[in-house]
């Protein structure tokens, strides 16, 4: 493989002279030795894959934007979640009852958690989401096709809204986790907002089972 | 008994096929891969299902690890010179020609602007070492990194904002750095993650 053979003067068989046959050997050692090191270095300084990225969209704080031009959210379809410290998670639905310290529910990350009533609360849209997914492997409708009907679907009327309030405490992994649980849940309106002092007295409440508020009742 | 004979063999072994396929799998790696940026703290990024890939180019990027401290880094050098100045500018301080370039050739930069100057002489292994110590300041009160986010986007309108943290950062600091962007109006930006294997229901 690695040699050149040299057939001099092949055509002067009858001039008598003796020939003599090159063969060149190359060795590759070395080539081989230098590439291995090449490919060292680009194993260790490059990264193969580029990082994943989530885009989301906060509201404009515009003072201009007055509540009226806002969008209510229904109270009926609205869920706030509040991303307390040490990887806990509160929810609760609706508008915020203060005198019941059980109307905030404690929940997890975990898949048995808050992705559970998620999507249960979901189920329709999910449902639709997966007959569409189903399509599209069966090569039934085309990707574009899936897109439109997916953020349909998404943004449809009866599917919940849902606020996320993170406390000081909590890390940028909760934030992220509950953001990707909206990815999974196939929930479309969702929005990070500022935590108020009437949420954080809800989660201090329910840590102390009510007592909390029992003070504010006696002074 | 009469010893038998072993034919003495070469023992060179054809290296060219070995050759061939190193050849084939250097070519690979500098084709797909990516320089990986020196980053001046170690930063883990939470994992995520999403599985959008980040633009290649006009990135602005915003690295937060997990004390607090901010970082950024622009991928153009032109940018990078034209917002150093914009922001030299704001706070009244101009840079020489020689310390442009030595900003452009920073891969993150981060420093408060009154060590700028000071930062910018040092050799680039001293730089490395101190700008961990270092950081933006993001606090109300002196919000510098509001102002090289404004200046860096009026030089390139183009530009994307992509949020780095470190997965154990307290949420206090990320909501001051999306409050600074919200009050810039960047109500659209990129979260960094890396690639979290889940089955999505």
């Amino acid at each position: 493989m690695a040699e050149i053979q040299t057939n001099e003067g092949g055509g002067k068989k009858k001039g008598g002279s003796k020939q003599k046959k090159f063969s060149v050997h190359i060795d590759f050692t070395p080539m081989v030795d230098m590439n291995m090191l090449l490919i060292t270095f680009f194993m260790l300084c490059t990264s193969l894959s580029k990082p994943q990225t989530m885009e989301i969209n906060m509201p404009s704080n515009d003072k201009k934007i007055t509540d009226q031009d806002r969008d209510k959210v229904k109270a009926s379809q609205a869920i706030t979640l509040i991303l307390a410290g040490g990887d806990s998670i509160f929810y609760y639905t609706g508008q915020p009852d203060y005198k019941n310290y059980n109307s905030l529910k404690l929940s997890s990350y975990r898949a048995d958690g808050i992705r559970s009533f998620l999507l249960r609360r979901n189920i329709d849209a999910v449902q639709k989401i997966k007959v569409l997914k189903q399509k599209k492997l069966e090569l039934k409708i085309s990707l574009k096709q899936f897109t439109d009907e997916v953020s349909k679907i998404k943004s449809g009327k009866n599917t919940p809204v849902v606020i996320i309030k993170a406390e000081d405490r909590a890390s940028y992994k909760n934030l992220i986790d509950a953001l990707d649980e909206m990815q999974i849940c196939n929930i479309g309106k969702y929005v990070i907002d500022k935590i108020t002092p009437g949420d954080l007295f809800l989660v201090k409440n329910f840590e102390s089972k009510g007592t909390y508020a029992g003070k504010f009742v006696t002074n | 008994m009469s010893k038998v004979k072993v034919p003495r063999k070469s023992t060179r072994i054809d290296m060219t096929a070995m050759s061939d396929v190193t050849v084939l799998l250097l070519t690979f790696f500098m084709l797909t891969s990516t320089f990986v940026r020196k980053e001046p703290v170690q930063v883990t990024t939470p994992g995520s299902v999403s599985e959008i890939k980040i633009p290649e180019s006009n990135i602005l990027s915003i690295l937060i690890d997990k004390t607090g401290k901010v970082f950024m880094s622009l991928d153009k050098q032109t940018d990078m010179v034209n917002t150093l100045d914009s922001v030299g500018n704001q706070y009244g301080i101009t840079f020489t020609a020689q310390e442009q370039k030595k900003f452009k050739l920073l891969p993150t930069f981060g420093v408060p602007i009154k060590d700028m100057k000071a930062f910018l002489a040092l050799k680039s292994s001293q730089q490395d070492k101190i700008l961990a110590n270092y950081g933006i300041p993001t606090d109300s009160i002196d919000n510098q990194f509001k102002v090289w986010v404004q200046k860096a986007k009026a030089n390139n309108p183009d530009l994307r904002i992509a949020i780095k943290a470190d997965q154990k950062t307290p949420y206090k600091v990320i909501k001051n750095v999306m409050n600074s962007l919200q009050d810039l109006r960047e109500n659209r930006y990129n979260l960094i993650t890396s690639l979290k294997n889940e089955p999505a229901q």
